[in-house]
């Protein structure tokens, strides 16, 4: 029964711990690795233009719906504008607005984004169109020629790909040449396309955006084709006609009107800038939760301070040094002083590094105990003896600190408020055990303690670990489960083995 | 052979710390119920109340202003034992037998040394400011009776007092050693600290081979003396006072140690609530066959006298036992 309920508890902290663990990985994106950086692109756009005698206004398009990327932040940089964000036809418009300008205006607009594959096209589904009001003879060549690829062509993909492979025709028929006159930038050319399509009553619009590589410090616009085929839109490429976006393609604003609108402005020209930056994925993470409100970003650590987080890390790894502890005690049987005094030292050891660490500790502890020993004739109270060994313990700190710092070894000046206590406890504990039980029990104690203090560090000390226990600080609850299971191993111990092996040579 | 296989110990039925520790000693054995036998001077007077034998307090000192106190204790005695009420594994423990000749206030220790009253007013300060004590909470130092051990096994003891260890389970004896003091113990009667453990023929109380650290041994180290064979005396008293030991603290996994006077018999030293488990290497036995074997016939109506009884009927020592007497 009581087997039955620490089982049940461990089962259900691991369950808890884990589920946590996989909805911040794989939901929210928390990095399980250390340093995981993701490639953030900001585009800046640049709106130039000279003042007219009058008010300005500006109106820009901005991206809205971008499919593969999600948006980090944005920002305008305008001196004296008053800036607005307004939905309008074609989705969100930036809006600068300003009563006098003087001269040349430039005005900043930036935006982040990040690739981010859980984002599509949520846009909804169109209407059908309506028929385009087309003049003759225009009129006839677009109805021959959608009557004709309808001929050849199945379904809408069928139909655009097939219209497409007509328009793009290096020798085209006198209807594709009629239309296409005064065609002279792809977006005219895409333009004339969704006319066309409009008039197969398809839903079809223009795309324009960037395919993001690398830093790019003029970036052209590309111009692609939208077109809905009832269920979702499907995007083409319009001059080969391949059903595709670019790589990285990131949507600007979709629909035939201007980037930009400046009234009271003229000389207007729009330049966009693409630079490549690397973020912390975990900052990526939390902004990204922050947007969907999730609960497990208001208790992450990363949004402690920064001082309060570097002692947090140091602290729930101590959990990690218990579980050694356990493992060390109760099945290997590694006498030790105390029961967490190792991952105390362990902390410790931090503070120097390992090698010099066992080094100053065992130096010291050595030292203290032989001081102790000497203290011990003085027969004073075990109080008082233990404040004489702290002061001893303190001053050979300083006279190693300023002799290695003598002879160049800046380590030696790293210890720390906190080793001082330990090595001032273990050295009574050591000297009250050497005393009692002689000193090979305390040589083995300390031994002991030292051993599993080194295991400790050694796993406190990995920075994967580290990482994901401060990251994912539910996973102590696994820790903390494997800890409760342990605690009703009633099988032997390693080293009850060794002892009891004169009774298995029967 | 380095290393036993584990399951061969399992088949053997050896106990192990951490059965021992979550099987016996979390279930039966109450925290609430500590105190009884962390403290030396509750558990006597629980004993003293259950009509059980003990060595006679002369006095307790229970803190430092108390210290001075002890001339006066000791005055009339020319031996006693100092010990601390909450020690464990018989730290802190001055056995003296004796006094200077010409300055009554030098001690001669069990150990043959002489130490002044000064070493030994430290020794209590140290005591009673809890040097000793489990956890190193403030103490109580006892000054006892000093017990002039019977002669059994004055060959297989160095100095010190040997004295009997009996595990009881539930209120059953079920097995029991003889712990013998060496040189290397410095007159303690403590096997961590290189004292011999002998196991015991819990149906007739005759001793079997010893233990020294994990190994069997056949001689005492110190004496060259046979450790086996010898017949503990009033063996039938102190199987009843061990299972009395369960009624005054309901400790159902319990170590009863006991010493045997010339004069008074056996009188109960202390009680352990954690008794060490190298006793099953000195009877070449494992612990948890015995304490399957009382569960089986556990009877909750049973008296002391009746419990001792079926631990004589029910182990009697196996291959060794046999092996002397043809021997």
């Amino acid at each position: 029964m009581n087997q039955r309920y620490v089982y049940v508890l461990a089962l259900l902290l691991t369950v808890v711990g884990l589920a946590v663990f996989f909805y911040k990985w794989q939901v929210l994106g928390f990095p399980v690795t250390e340093n995981q950086e993701k490639p953030v692109w900001t585009i800046e756009a640049a709106v130039k233009f000279d003042s007219g005698p009058g008010s300005i206004k500006v109106q820009l398009h901005v991206p809205t719906l971008t499919p593969g990327f999600r948006m980090l932040n944005e920002n305008s940089v305008s001196r004296g504008y008053g800036f607005s964000l307004n939905y309008g036809s074609g989705g969100r418009e930036a809006q600068w607005a300003i009563r006098r300008a003087d001269g040349e205006q430039t005005i900043y607009y930036r935006i982040s984004v990040y690739e981010d594959d859980s984002v599509d096209q949520s846009d909804t589904t169109p209407p059908f169109p309506p028929l385009p009001v087309i003049n003759e003879p225009l009129k006839t060549a677009v109805d021959v020629l959608v009557s004709e690829v309808r001929d050849h062509s199945a379904d809408t993909a069928s139909f655009t790909t097939e219209l497409l492979r007509r328009v793009n025709d290096p020798s085209p028929d006198t209807n594709v040449e009629l239309l296409m006159t005064g065609v002279d930038s792809s977006a005219d050319f895409v333009g004339v396309v969704t006319t066309i399509l409009a008039a197969a009553r398809i839903p079809a619009r223009m795309v324009r955006g960037f395919p993001l590589a690398g830093r790019q410090r003029s970036a052209d616009l590309v111009a692609w084709l939208e077109v809905h085929d009832g269920d979702q839109w499907l995007y083409f490429n319009p001059v080969t006609g391949e059903e595709r976006l670019p790589d990285r393609f990131f949507v600007w604003w979709r629909g035939n009107e201007r980037i930009v609108n400046v009234e009271g402005g003229s000389n207007v020209d729009v330049r966009f800038a693409i630079q490549e930056n690397h973020l912390d994925a975990i900052a990526i993470a939390e902004t990204q939760s922050a947007e969907r409100d999730a609960f497990a970003v208001d208790f992450s650590l990363y949004s402690l301070p920064i001082q309060t987080q570097a002692v947090y890390s140091v602290l729930l790894m101590i959990p990690i040094g218990a579980l050694i502890m356990v493992i060390l005690r109760n099945f290997v049987g590694i006498d030790a002083f105390g029961t967490f005094m190792p991952v105390l030292i362990a902390l410790a050891f931090r503070e120097t590094k390992l090698l010099w660490g066992v080094i100053l500790f065992t130096t010291l502890v050595a030292l203290g105990l032989s001081i102790r020993f000497l203290l011990d004739r003085l027969r004073l109270l075990l109080v008082p003896r233990l404040g004489a060994v702290l002061i001893v313990v303190v001053i050979l700190m300083l006279i190693i600190s300023l002799m290695s710092h003598r002879l160049g070894l800046e380590t030696g000046l790293s210890v720390a408020l906190f080793p001082m206590v330990i090595i001032a406890m273990t050295i009574e504990r050591m000297s009250v055990v050497w005393e009692e039980r002689g000193a090979f029990d305390a040589m083995r104690a300390g031994a002991g303690s030292l051993v599993v203090a080194v295991v400790a560090y050694v796993f406190m000390g990995m920075s994967w670990l580290e990482h994901l226990i401060f990251t994912f600080p539910e996973l102590l609850l696994l820790v903390l489960s494997m800890v409760i299971v342990a605690g009703r191993y009633t099988g032997y111990r390693l080293s009850e083995l060794r002892r009891f092996r004169a009774l298995s040579t029967e | 052979m380095i290393l036993a296989r584990p399951k061969q110990l399992h088949d053997i039925g050896v106990l192990g710390l951490n059965e021992r520790n979550a099987d016996y000693i979390a279930r039966l054995n109450p925290r609430r119920l500590y105190p009884l036998v962390d403290d030396k001077v509750l558990t006597k007077e629980l004993a003293l109340k259950a009509g059980m034998a003990v060595p006679d307090l002369y006095g307790v000192i229970a803190h430092q202003g108390e210290v001075r106190k002890f001339a006066d204790i000791v005055r009339d005695r020319e031996s006693f034992v100092i010990k601390p009420a909450r020690g464990s594994g018989g730290d802190g423990i001055f056995v003296v037998i004796g006094r200077g000749k010409r300055k009554r206030d030098n001690y001669r220790l069990s150990s043959g040394l002489f130490v002044s009253e000064g070493e030994i007013l430290h020794h209590i300060s140290n005591t009673v400011s809890g040097q000793y004590s489990l956890a190193g909470q403030r103490d109580h130092a006892l000054i006892e009776y000093c017990v002039h051990f019977e002669a059994t096994f004055a060959e297989v003891s160095y100095q010190g007092v040997p004295d009997i260890r009996v595990i009881v389970y539930r209120g059953y004896p079920v097995m029991a050693m003889v712990r013998l003091p060496t040189r290397a113990s410095d007159g303690k009667a403590n096997l961590h600290q290189g004292a011999v453990g002998a196991g015991v023929d819990m149906s007739t109380g005759e001793t079997l081979t010893g233990v020294l650290g994990n190994d069997v041994v056949d001689e005492h180290p110190d004496t060259g003396a046979l450790i086996a064979g010898l017949q503990i005396p009033m063996w039938d008293f102190i199987l009843e006072s061990s299972a009395r030991g369960y009624d005054v603290t309901g400790l159902g996994y319990l170590g009863v140690d006991m010493v045997i006077d010339a004069d008074r018999g056996p009188l109960i030293l202390e009680m352990n609530a954690r008794p060490g488990l190298n006793i099953q290497i000195a009877n070449n036995t494992g612990l948890r066959e015995r304490i399957e074997r009382i569960e089986a016939l556990y009877d909750p109506s049973a008296n002391a006298l009746q419990r001792a009884r079926v631990a004589r009927r029910e182990f009697p020592a196996r291959i060794q036992a046999d092996l002397f007497k043809t021997a």
